[in-house]
């Protein structure tokens, strides 16, 4: 876990990255884009207004856009409930201060508390506080190591992306009826677990199939490292009949790369789920024809559940009468055919 | 007989001979040979390529086509290492060439930068670096900072800048002629490739045909004796930063066109790059001694290690490691080269 | 007790202490770098208590003797007995542990530690592995005490020290070892007259207590003084052993290392009577290095100042040569104000600094190079250097200064210090020098070659070329001046022509101002 903020900061990239591709490809007004539930209350009892309800929320400063939109989106969805007060307190620049803003706030006794920790080892012992206090608490995705800490987990799966991208690419190898296909990939910085998770989830899936990864270039989740890497790798492979690569952010310089060496005899499946990869997909104008979600939509998910865990209601498609422990949201493959449904939820 | 020099006098190493008219005159292939080691390197990773991919290197168009790869990834770089090599010959360092080329590139590609046009674009990266370069320079000179601390100092604070201005977001380019540099070929070479030889012609006649270069050289090799020859080594070594960030400007507009995009966290770790291809070519981290035409070996080398493992799908872990290996060897062979070589010269005195 | 060796060319004679014990002995020794032979069959013979003078030009192999004695390079070929026992150090520390302590010419000293430090540096005291720092001071300011100079400060930093003090401190590096053998690379280089003085007492002690002290100076009055016995080395040989100090000719002596009879040479002067002022300086002041210094230099007139090191003299000069920045007063050089080194260059004043290397030149580059960093950009065009044109102006100024050896494109490290000081010189001589200011210029210069730099500074001035010149050897600023200024604690307090003063005048008017009327101007 400990490896966790790190790649929360490169997510942010991959967040900004996207947000940044729109503005800059289809207007010159940045859009506030949160990430929200506003079903209507006849379909859902749960809408109607409850007992109210003062959720805590510490997230690291957004020194990154993915940490940017998770605060955004939880402050979005704290907004469309009446009965919601939400108390978000900076974070600061490392677990150290995350802890002091974090005893301040269990000081003022919040109904629930959720937490994008830092380091989820680091601020374990606080998040026990805060349960100790009787406050419940949200852990959004770093984990504690201590499941005592938390009442919910909601987290994204970087296993799961990697799969989804090998599935997507299996199942397109096939029907296009490539028996023995050159696969590409391009990952991001190599020493941090999540990347690793997603290359074996990657691997896996296609070695399900029957298929292995011919060429694996490590990036560094930007686009001029993108760019590099891919260089090397189009070079490295004279023909090449799929390509993943892990981050939409450096998937930007990835692209740049191939429309510079004029290649397209390729798919290419993007990562993270960037509303600049979802536009591209949807346009269908370049070999990107998928991507693979890694949504920081959880943080306004986290927010719904906390509002139910704080008025002690369950999830009311569920038959549990209490919101589940833990929740690791499924990693969403992206096509050309869903795209606009997903527009939303692009970053 | 008053001189007991007991050794034979070597030929003078950099005795320029006749010709008068051009300006590269004296021996041309002299950087080439000061750089055998180097030259050497390329070749064996050349042959490494070939012996490992035999398949790939069997094809003609394949092949131009990698060697114009490697020099292309090695462009902006290669740019940002000659100001790196000036400074360093200047008997400075400069640390914050990645965020320089990082801030450059990010204001260079501000939706309101991008609506003047490729002009205000490139007009913008190269005054964005010049004037950080300056601000080196001055904290430097007249603030009498430690270069180090000087530049580290700037390193930290240019990339907070760059992630301030870009709001943290990768900013696409959506100009066409700034993104169509790095497609661009003239004559069958790559745009990229053609400005990386142009500055590294320059900055070889700069250094050693011009009194900036030898300006340079001297303050590198002994500041106090250029200052009491009546050189102003201040406002030299504020010309020398700010070189530097020029050539971070010209390198951010590179590798914004190869990345179609910029964002705070670009050029990471280009000042480490750029200083160990300066000293892998032989420039001395002390100063007063240094080649253009060696830092571009030494910018070659690392491309070309990063293609061969690339094309041998070698993980970049181990492509690190080499490149460590690298550094040490091509100055443990140059300290072993410089020694016997004063030996030579006679440096022994009683 | 050790038998006396036969010394091979069974010149010498031996009448001094006859009765102490051999201590070091060198037979034969060889030590060769690439392309060198820079000792060539050694013979050296070291006995207790004895002050045992090593003479030899620059190139003679001193250097690279001491070296070898201190751990730095090994011997090739020879014997070296230490004690009775082969002596091998693997390094300076072993050597050191040995009892062979060598105060370097340039000493050796870290200027950022503090007197203390310095002293016990590489072999601190320590305690429970803490460094006892009390202690270390407290010793230091003991051995201090031993040295004369009970007020230097322990705890005070090597940097802030004037050279004499510096040389104290290396010498209490040297103490602390417990040596028995001290070598002493010139030491009364950097030291002005009365601090001599006070070195020859420290020296005597040691040797008193048993210690033998290996002494190497140009100056043959020092040998007189301080000298048991001299050993003579010439191109790595050892030309002449064990020679009495005292009663050996200076003919022979000076014979024995160059084949020459010179020591102080000056050239024939009649001063000019051209009364063209150059230089003019008024009430120049800078806050505890000088006061209300005033002085002209005329055209072709050689000014020398006369003063102990910490007089002011070099800071004067710098600051003339706008190097420092005045506090107050003015520098006028032919009707300009000069406020910096560029504005001094362009005036046409040019400066070969006190300490060559340091100051003065750029060790790895070539001759040439040197000699035209002043004007490489004169002959440029539009930015774009000429080689070729610096190098026949500076092949030029080789000739007239005799340059050895005579190929520009060397690098200047390979020469030895005359020569090195001749392309500082030549530099100015390339551009339009009109006043030349000299700091020290024969320091570390070899006898032949000071005579050769006496006659260069005449031809400038005979040519119209102003010079004023700071030397800490007396006879030196009589013999090569038309005019002398005399400089004590920051202020001229006296002017003279030349003719009119004698050394003794001189030292006694640089030490106590007794010549003064009134007080300092």
């Amino acid at each position: 876990m400990s490896n966790f903020s790190r790649r929360r900061i490169l997510f942010g990239g991959a967040a900004v990255g996207a947000g940044a591709l729109l503005t800059a490809c289809t207007s010159n007004e940045p859009e506030n884009n949160s990430q929200i539930n506003t079903s209507n209350e006849e379909a859902n009892p749960n809408s109607a207004p409850g007992t109210k309800v003062v959720i805590g929320f510490s997230a690291p400063a957004a020194d990154h856009g993915w940490i940017a939109a998770i605060t955004n989106n939880a402050k979005a969805q704290a907004g469309a409930y009446q009965d919601v007060e939400l108390k978000a307190v900076e974070a600061g620049a490392d677990a150290a201060a995350q802890r002091a803003s974090l005893a301040t706030l269990i000081s003022q006794k919040p109904t629930v508390i959720v937490i994008l920790p830092h380091d989820g080892k680091e601020l374990n012992s606080s998040a026990l506080e805060a349960t100790k206090a009787g406050i419940p608490v949200i852990n959004l995705d770093r984990e504690f190591p201590d499941a005592l800490a938390y009442r919910l987990l909601i987290k994204g799966d970087n296993y799961g992306m990697g799969v989804a991208a090998g599935n997507y690419i299996a199942e397109q190898m096939k029907s296009k009826g490539v028996s023995n296909p050159i696969i590409g990939e391009i990952a991001g910085i190599d020493a941090l677990p999540l990347t690793q998770d997603r290359s074996k989830g990657f691997k896996d899936a296609l070695a399900a199939a029957g298929f292995k990864v011919a060429n694996r270039r490590a990036a560094e989740f930007t686009a001029d490292s993108g760019q590099r890497e891919a260089a090397g790798l189009l070079q490295a492979l004279p023909k090449l009949d799929a390509l993943w690569n892990h981050d939409d952010d450096q998937g930007i310089g990835v692209l740049a790369a191939i429309k510079q060496t004029n290649r397209s005899e390729f798919i290419m499946v993007g990562g993270a789920g960037s509303k600049a990869a979802i536009d591209q997909i949807t346009k269908d104008d370049s070999v990107l024809k998928a991507t693979v979600t890694y949504s920081p939509s959880m943080a306004s998910s986290a927010i719904s559940l906390a509002r139910l865990i704080g008025q002690g209601k369950g999830m009311s498609d569920l038959v549990e009468l209490q919101v589940p422990k833990q929740i690791t949201l499924a990693s969403e493959t992206i096509t050309k055919e869903n795209a606009s449904k997903y527009a939303k939820l692009g970053f | 007989m008053t001189d007991t020099q007991v050794a034979k006098p070597a030929p003078a190493p950099d005795a320029p001979k006749k010709s008068r008219n051009s300006i590269f005159k004296g021996d041309a292939a002299e950087p080439l040979k000061r750089n055998l080691g180097l030259v050497g390197v390329l070749i064996i990773l050349a042959v490494i390529g070939v012996i490992t991919r035999p398949d790939l290197y069997g094809d003609a168009t394949w092949v131009s086509n990698n060697v114009f790869t490697i020099l292309q990834q090695a462009s902006a770089i290669g740019v940002v290492t000659v100001g790196m090599t000036f400074v360093i010959i200047g008997g400075g360092i400069d640390l914050s060439v990645g965020a320089i080329v990082a801030i450059a590139g990010v204001w260079s590609t501000t939706l309101a930068t991008q609506s003047y046009g490729a002009v205000g674009m490139i007009f913008t990266a190269i005054v964005v670096g010049v004037v950080v370069g300056l601000i080196n320079g001055v904290l430097i000179s007249y603030g009498r900072l430690v270069p180090f601390i000087a530049t580290l100092a700037m390193m930290v604070a240019a990339r907070g800048l760059a992630a301030q201005i870009s709001g943290k977001q990768t900013q696409v380019s959506s100009n066409d002629t700034i993104n169509s540099i790095a497609s661009t070929k003239i004559l069958g070479i790559p745009m990229l490739v053609i400005i990386l030889a142009l500055v590294v012609a320059a900055g070889w006649v700069l250094l050693n045909r011009t009194t900036f270069g030898r300006r340079t050289v001297a303050i590198g090799g002994n500041p106090e004796a250029a200052r009491l020859a009546g050189i102003n080594v201040k406002f030299h070594t504020l010309l020398l930063y700010a070189l530097s960030g020029l050539c971070c400007g010209i390198g951010a507009i590179m590798l914004t066109s190869q990345a179609t995009s910029a964002q705070a966290a670009m050029a990471n770790l280009y000042e480490l790059d750029a200083i160990a291809a300066a000293i892998i070519g032989g420039t001395l981290l002390s100063g007063g001694r240094g080649t253009i035409v060696g830092a571009l070996f030494g910018v070659l080398v690392f491309s070309t290690i990063t293609n061969l493992f690339a094309i041998n799908n070698l993980p970049t872990e181990v492509q690190n490691m080499v490149k460590g290996g690298i550094i040490v060897a091509a100055v443990l062979v140059q300290q072993f080269r410089y020694k016997s070589l004063t030996h030579l010269l006679g440096r022994t005195k009683s | 007790m050790t038998t006396i060796p036969e010394p091979r060319d069974g010149e010498v004679e031996d009448q001094v202490a006859t009765e102490a014990p051999v201590v070091l002995e060198l037979t034969d020794v060889v030590k060769t770098f690439p392309g060198v032979r820079a000792l060539d069959g050694v013979q050296l013979e070291v006995r207790a208590g004895e002050v045992h003078c090593l003479l030899g030009q620059n190139g003679a192999g001193k250097s690279t003797l001491i070296k070898v004695l201190a751990g730095v390079h090994r011997a090739d070929e020879g014997s070296i007995l230490w004690q009775g026992e082969p002596f091998a150090p693997a390094n300076p520390q072993a050597a050191m542990k040995a009892g062979i302590a060598t105060i370097y010419q340039e000493l050796d000293l870290v200027d950022d530690l503090s007197v203390a430090e310095n002293t016990f540096l590489g072999h601190e005291e320590r305690r429970l592995g803490f460094v006892r720092r009390g202690s270390m001071a407290r010793r230091t300011r003991e051995i201090l005490g031993r040295l004369g100079h009970p007020q230097i400060p322990a705890r005070r930093l090597v940097r802030s020290l004037p050279a004499a003090g510096k040389q104290i401190a290396s010498m209490a590096r040297a103490l602390s070892h417990d040596a028995k053998l001290i070598v002493m690379d010139e030491p009364s280089a950097v030291l002005a007259h009365d601090e001599v003085g006070n070195l020859f007492r420290i020296i005597r002690e040691l040797t008193a207590q048993g210690i033998a002290v290996i002494y190497i100076s140009h100056r043959l009055e020092e040998i007189r003084e301080i000298g048991d016995r001299v050993t003579v080395l010439k191109d790595g040989r050892t030309t002449a052993a064990n020679l009495p100090a005292r009663d050996t000719p200076t003919r022979e002596l000076v014979n024995r290392m160059t084949g020459r009879s010179i020591e102080y040479v000056f050239p024939p002067r009649v001063a000019p009577d051209d009364p063209e002022v150059l230089l003019e300086v008024q009430g120049l002041t800078r806050a505890g290095e000088f006061a209300d210094a005033s002085l002209t230099v005329r055209k072709g007139e050689i000014v020398g100042i006369a003063g102990l090191v910490g007089s002011g003299r070099s800071e004067l000069l710098e600051t003339i040569f706008g190097a420092r920045p005045a506090d107050s007063g003015t520098v006028v050089m032919a009707g300009k104000r000069v406020t910096s080194v560029g504005g001094a260059v362009r005036a046409g004043i040019g400066m070969a600094p006190e300490e060559r290397k340091s100051q003065a030149l750029l060790l790895d580059q070539p001759i040439y190079k040197n000699m035209t960093l002043s004007s490489f950009a004169t002959f440029a065009t539009a930015g774009f250097t000429d080689a070729g044109d610096e190098r026949k102006a500076a092949d030029k100024v080789a000739d007239s200064l005799e340059l050895r050896p005579r190929d520009t494109g060397r690098a200047v490290r390979t020469l030895s210090g005359g020569n090195q000081q001749k392309v500082v010189v030549g530099r100015w001589l390339i551009g339009q020098t009109k006043l030349l200011l000299l700091d020290e210029p024969t320091r570390g210069v070899d006898v032949g070659a000071r005579a050769e730099l006496y006659q260069v500074i005449h031809d400038l001035a005979a040519n119209g070329v102003g010079v004023l010149l700071v030397s800490s050897e007396v006879p030196e600023v009589l013999g090569l001046s038309d005019r002398v200024l005399v400089m004590r604690e920051g202020h001229l307090i006296h002017e003279a022509p030349a003719g009119d003063l004698d050394e003794a005048t001189v030292l006694d008017l640089v030490m106590a101002g007794s010549l003064l009327e009134g007080e300092p101007a």
